[in-house]
């Protein structure tokens, strides 16, 4: 690929790639899975060319842990995997959040639980956006729906792990990494960027450098903990996300990544068939734009949650909205992929109910 | 006055939280000395495993990073890729090299990682209060092994160096015990050549260190050592496993 081109068709998975090349990545540790494995073998071809690093790790244990050491030495570096290898970089993302080690984590979700398919999937929701690991740990939580926009956040991931010192995870899925698409890059020429002053660089001057999270003191731990919680609260200026003909709405459809771009089209048909229904879209779901589904919670008459899992980011449109108005949940699973049909009967049931109270 | 023994300059001055008789004392002492007198103390990030060495960067005075439990050649490879001309080292007990670390390492070495290793063998494991480690001998007693390792139920014990040994992308492999001071002279020889080794780019180094754990062993520190001499010598062979200038006295 031309790395100069103005808009080009490209995969996701390698939209995504080369978004990280053009974000500055020096190192890139990751190990094959399906739907994913592009990543890697974009980057097994352009990384080295172009100034970083690219090996092939033995396991994802130990990809997110050359992770920690290339993040620590003070490199721009990335993962990328798929459900269950995360499972198996929830150590090394722990000990990342402890350590505060800046990364980017790209996770294109498959069914599960177990080894479950190689079809997309919303399941790994709680995974992503509750704990990032054993302990109190949190990541940022960026979930695309277009190619584009998972080069865009590609980049901003990068910006922002170096912003608060903490992993990120790009949250997307196998039709999302699988689908090609134009995209249009941000940056052809990768940003400057020094390790920064804390990196294990074994430079030499001053004071030695230690990258570290155990803190046997409880008082010590708890310091170290409250924190991070503080660097959590101060994350939630981050939120981002998508209101889509929420003006006039009297039905709200929640969906995010992949089921957003249907669940738009459904609002679409069924503002075709006279139904005054929005789609709200968020764009981080870790922190969740909680703020704007209160605000809508005050204004429709209900929502409807449309997720690719057995319901998991319902539970945090049902705390935004705190009990101000019906939640309902729609889920296709195990890879099953929900049609704008199946959304417009959705909506036009719960238009139907709420409009007879 | 001239000084004849001095503290290394790659050794803080923090006492170490060591048990009496440990000999993880030592090998830092040894490692240190080597960091010295190569002149690499300002170029060297080590890796602190899982385990009683921990706190390793407390004592050493370079660059640290501290890695979760057997993951430390992991850590150490990521850091080598993008600082290739530093020196990284990893250190690291049986539990955690041995066992949990076992793909880690191997992998490590079959790359070729140009990363030294300095392994710490002392039959048991010492942080977690005495359990069996893969490297414990037949009929030896720990918590989880109150009747003496019985091989049919838990295994045989682990012969790294002798493992690692088999795989090209080792340059330097030896096993040495810190039992008396010629043993001490040579311990420190290996690792020097460890470290040289990773110097020229030749590949991947680890020295096996026999270690005593007086504590969990339930003996004396004199006694541990003569422990150490009487089972684990026979047991662990000395020596040179792979050196790249073909075999040398230590």
């Amino acid at each position: 690929m031309e790395t100069t081109a103005e808009r080009v068709l490209m995969k996701g998975n390698e939209a995504i790639a080369e978004a990280a090349i053009r974000a500055g990545v020096r190192a890139y540790f990751g190990y094959p899975i399906t739907p994913q494995s592009e990543i890697a073998e974009y980057m097994a071809r352009e990384l080295p060319r172009r100034g970083g690093v690219f090996l092939q790790a033995e396991s994802e244990v130990a990809a997110i842990n050359m992770v920690y050491g290339a993040a620590g030495a003070g490199a721009r570096v990335m993962t990328s995997t798929s459900s269950p290898g995360i499972s198996l970089m929830q150590e090394g993302l722990s000990y990342l959040v402890g350590s505060e080690l800046p990364c980017v984590i790209i996770n294109v979700m498959r069914g599960g639980p177990g080894l479950g398919n190689i079809a997309p999937s919303q399941a790994d929701y709680f995974q992503a956006t509750k704990s990032a690991g054993h302990g109190d740990g949190r990541n940022l939580v960026l979930a695309p729906a277009t190619i584009q926009e998972a080069a865009d956040l590609t980049a901003l991931a990068f910006e922002l792990a170096d912003r608060y010192r903490n992993p990120v995870m790009v949250l997307t899925d196998g039709i999302t990494g699988q689908m090609m698409e134009p995209v249009t890059f941000r940056a052809d020429t990768p940003p400057a960027r020094e390790p920064p002053p804390w990196a294990t660089t074994g430079a030499g001057e001053g004071p030695v450098r230690l990258i570290n999270s155990i803190y046997l003191e409880p008082e010590a731990l708890e310091h170290h903990n409250r924190r991070l919680v503080e660097k959590y609260r101060r994350m939630q200026s981050e939120v981002r996300y998508e209101a889509y003909r929420m003006e006039d709405a009297t039905v709200a459809v929640a969906a995010y990544g992949l089921v957003a771009r249907i669940a738009r089209t459904a609002v679409d048909r069924a503002r075709a068939r006279g139904l005054r229904v929005g789609l709200l879209r968020p764009i981080t779901v870790y922190p969740f734009p909680s703020a704007a589904f209160a605000e809508a919670a005050g204004r429709v008459a209900a929502i409807l949650t449309v997720e690719m899992s057995a319901g998991q980011m319902v539970e945090d449109v049902r705390l935004a909205v705190a009990g101000r108005t019906p939640v309902r949940f729609y889920g296709r699973l195990g890879g099953a992929i929900p049609t704008p049909p199946e959304l417009v009967a959705q909506i036009e049931a719960l238009a139907a109910e709420v409009s007879a109270r | 006055m001239k000084a004849v023994f001095t503290r290394p300059q790659s050794l803080t001055e923090t006492p170490m939280h060591y048990c009496p008789g440990c000999t993880h004392g030592v090998a830092h002492r040894l490692v240190a000395e080597v960091l010295d007198e190569l002149g690499i103390r300002g170029r060297t990030i080590g890796v602190a495993s899982v385990g009683c060495s921990v706190f390793a960067y407390n004592y050493f005075n370079v660059d640290f990073q501290q890695a979760a439990h057997g993951r430390a050649p992991a850590v150490a490879t990521g850091i080598k890729r993008v600082l290739p001309d530093r020196v990284v080292f990893t250190y690291q007990g049986d539990g955690d090299l041995a066992a949990i670390g076992t793909a880690e390492i191997v992998h490590a070495a079959n790359r070729g990682e140009q990363i030294t290793v300095i392994f710490i063998n002392n039959a048991v494991y010492g942080m977690t209060g005495g359990q069996m480690a893969p490297t414990t001998l037949p009929g030896m007693r720990t918590t989880t092994t109150p009747f003496g390792r019985d091989v049919r139920v838990a295994g045989h014990p682990l012969h790294v160096a002798e493992m690692l040994a088999t795989l090209k992308g080792v340059a330097y492999l030896a096993r040495v015990a810190l039992c008396g001071v010629a043993h001490i002279t040579r311990a420190k020889r290996a690792i020097r050549k460890a470290f040289q080794a990773q110097l020229d780019g030749k590949g991947f180094s680890l020295v096996e260190v026999l270690s005593t754990c007086p504590v969990t062993w339930g003996l004396s520190p004199i006694e541990a050592v003569r422990w150490l001499e009487a089972n684990m010598l026979p047991a662990y062979p000395l020596g040179e496993f792979v050196t790249s200038e073909g075999k040398e006295r230590l």
